[in-house]
């Protein structure tokens, strides 16, 4: 448990370094900004308590706010991600997972399954992002832009990174 | 009573969801700056912290850069020197100066942390309430201008930068003295659009931009950029202006921040006016 604990800090620190140092540098034009924090939420067990889920991400929203100076921007997008998660899990997994504890992965879910979970969770945390920070309809589609070619750039580092995962875990 | 605490039972996810949900709204929009501020004064030193054991790692690349433009700085101020003129008179009398007396002072600082490719960008630099600088200050760069102050914590600041949806900053056409607000439409960070300049104004394209008298965050007269291309569209009592902006956010390495010392007096003046009509 405590073991547990421990594995969670260590990769929600090396999943916030990753996203401040790495991704946030891209800046390839001003209407790609991938966000691919929410990985560690999308990734978390299934079976984890969904009140906790929802602090999790709450937790995690508002370290990314301390470091873009964006009181409360985060900390509302990746709540949503968090209590919609646990809806989402609740009809797309199987009792099977459910009883053998497993955290979504490509791995064990599959390439299509995994794709789609991190698409819709990842549009949603976007979308809610993005109109959050421009705070006006009068953008409306440029903001609906940025929000698709962001979202298909976020999906497609975290779907790399969990091919990354996936062949280590193979070789074990 | 017990439906009641069955109801809380029963929903209490979403309960804790909402009243989380609720909190990040609140602080979002409180643009009260003093809510904003105690926000970032309690997350900001350790963020700015962080980022400058980054920078000060990766500050090296972007030294000759850096050298170039502080060279070309020290050039045109030194023109600018007493001793760069050529004395036209005989003699020469020191008087305590009555006709100039100094508003605006110059802090420099260094970037820590920025980004250009976000709607709204933020730039922390590693000078804060202990060198003087207060929220609301202006920030320029050699080039231009850069932005406006937001908040200082002991020793760093947060400026909202020229490239956030937030930012207006007033400007003026520097050939006939029409003014209009600078705004950024979040397309690309080397242009940004000059609003509100009535369509009667006679433009062409390579205007100088600089800042106007109206504001009281920068001194008059700042370069900001020239127009890059102008249109009116049917319909508009305004041109749409496209400024090139003359400075380089993406390698903003040295600001410095305005402190205008009779903004308190001007300040005053204009409040008194409110309670007026």
């Amino acid at each position: 448990m405590i073991i547990d604990f421990f594995k969670y800090i260590a990769k929600l620190i090396f999943i916030i370094l990753i996203q401040l140092l790495v991704i946030n540098n891209i800046e390839l034009n001003t209407y790609i900004n991938p966000y691919i924090y929410i990985i560690f939420i999308l990734t978390l067990p299934v079976t984890m308590k969904p009140w906790l889920v929802v602090i999790l991400s709450f937790f995690i929203g508002l370290l990314m706010d301390t470091f873009s100076s964006t009181p409360g921007l985060h900390m509302a997008a990746s709540g949503f991600v968090g209590y919609f998660r646990s809806f989402y899990l609740s009809f797309a997994c199987s009792k099977e997972d459910f009883e053998k504890q497993i955290a979504p992965s490509l791995a064990k879910k599959g390439f299509a399954w995994f794709t789609f979970y991190t698409l819709l969770l990842t549009l949603l945390h976007h979308t809610v992002l993005f109109y959050l920070e421009i705070y006006s309809l009068s953008e409306f589609f440029r903001t609906f832009f940025r929000i698709l070619s962001s979202t298909l750039f976020s999906v497609l580092i975290i779907v790399i990174s969990q091919l990354l995962f996936y062949r280590n875990k193979e070789s074990r | 009573m017990r439906n009641l605490i069955f109801f809380f039972y029963k929903y209490y996810t979403f309960i804790l969801f909402f009243t989380l949900e609720l909190f990040s709204f609140v602080v979002l929009y409180q643009y009260n700056h003093y809510q904003r501020a105690s926000f970032l004064n309690v997350t900001g030193g350790f963020a700015s912290g962080f980022y400058e054991t980054v920078n000060s790692t990766t500050n090296y690349f972007g030294l000759r850069n850096i050298n170039d433009s502080l060279m070309a700085e020290n050039a045109r101020l030194r023109s600018q020197m007493l001793n760069a003129y050529y004395q036209n008179g005989f003699t020469q009398t020191s008087i305590n100066d009555t006709l100039y007396k100094q508003q605006y002072e110059y802090i420099s600082a260094n970037v820590v942390n920025n980004s250009v490719g976000k709607r709204n960008n933020y730039i922390t630099i590693d000078k804060g309430r202990l060198h003087g600088i207060k929220p609301d200050m202006g920030v320029i760069s050699s080039n231009g201008i850069v932005g406006i102050v937001t908040s200082v914590s002991e020793h760093f600041s947060t400026i909202r930068s020229a490239l956030n949806a937030n930012t207006k900053i007033s400007c003026m056409i520097q050939k006939n003295n029409a003014f209009g607000s600078l705004e950024w439409n979040g397309d690309n960070p080397k242009f940004s659009s000059l609003k509100y300049v009535n369509k009667h104004v006679p433009l062409s394209t390579n205007d100088e931009v600089v800042t106007s008298n109206f504001s009281m965050l920068f001194p008059q007269g700042l370069p900001v950029g020239k127009v890059y291309a102008h249109s009116i569209d049917a319909g508009d009592n305004f041109h749409a202006i496209k400024v090139e902006l003359y400075t380089d956010f993406s390698t903003l390495k040295n600001v410095y921040v305005i402190r205008n010392i009779f903004k308190g007096e001007q300040e005053m003046l204009q409040n008194n006016l409110k309670g007026d009509h």
